[in-house]
């Protein structure tokens, strides 16, 4: 059923919008619905972060809220980081794997569920970006 | 002066090097660590740090993908047409939520989130 893949998709974007990690839906609703590997479906959140994040930057860029400054010092250290992890997930064994990510998502979904808004709390800046 | 350059790159490779890892290791969840971590450590507001955030994973997710391809965990065919879907929700996530007070809508996927790992570890 390729349009419930499609549909998986649209609401992965909509979340990560709002800075919830959109594979945090999308890996576990892939595999709900599809016979493939816990990494195949983690390689389709990786592959799937492209252009949704490209095209979501385009639109902060504009806003002007990327801090560049911030970003590249974080990203060139942590690269070590992210080889460290990706070799580890192609050497471990799917179920493994698969159970690692459920308890990753576990701690994931009571940080969501018991976080603060602090958009309520706090009085706003601006209203819109523009 | 030289110190607090010294603390602040160890800071910076910490927060850079758990995100990192952890996005490779299960290929999502980086943004879950490196927007609190640049809110509560770096002190950026929030709406700055989810942007950021975006750029910082992009540079890990393309590391990444090069490791998962060497052992054929890409699935280009599937991650299309996701992508298709993402990139429309993508756009309205960035537009309208952004927007919106996140609350209740936060509520829900968490719950959503801590059934769907109940599931992954017990099956």
């Amino acid at each position: 059923m390729w349009w419930v893949n499609l549909l998986i998709g649209l609401l992965a974007g909509v979340v990560s919008g709002m800075g919830i990690g959109g594979g945090t839906i999308l890996i576990p609703a892939l595999l709900f619905f599809s016979q493939i590997s816990q990494q195949t479906a983690q390689g389709v959140n990786l592959l799937y972060f492209i252009p949704t994040a490209i095209i979501a930057l385009i639109v902060h860029i504009k806003n002007r809220n990327v801090a560049f400054r911030i970003a590249w010092p974080i990203m060139l250290l942590g690269v070590l980081g992210a080889v460290g992890g990706s070799l580890l997930a192609i050497v471990l064994d799917g179920g493994i794997l698969k159970k690692l990510f459920g308890g990753f998502l576990l701690l994931m979904g009571i940080y969501e569920f018991f976080k603060k808004d602090k958009k309520n709390n706090q009085p706003k800046k601006e209203a819109t970006p523009n | 002066m030289k110190r607090e350059t010294v603390k602040k790159v160890g800071l910076y490779a910490l927060g850079g090097v758990v995100a990192g890892f952890l996005n490779g290791l299960f290929g999502s969840g980086g943004g879950t660590v490196i927007v609190p971590f640049m809110e509560e450590c770096l002190k950026v507001e929030e709406r700055k740090s989810h942007a950021t955030a975006i750029l910082i994973i992009l540079g890990f997710t393309m590391v990444s993908l090069f490791f998962y391809g060497s052992k054929q965990f890409l699935d280009w065919k599937l991650a299309l047409l996701v992508s298709c879907g993402g990139v429309v929700g993508g756009f309205i996530g960035a537009k309208v939520l952004s927007r919106l007070s996140g609350g209740a809508i936060r509520k829900i996927f968490g719950a959503f989130m801590v059934v769907a790992a109940i599931r992954m570890v017990m099956w």
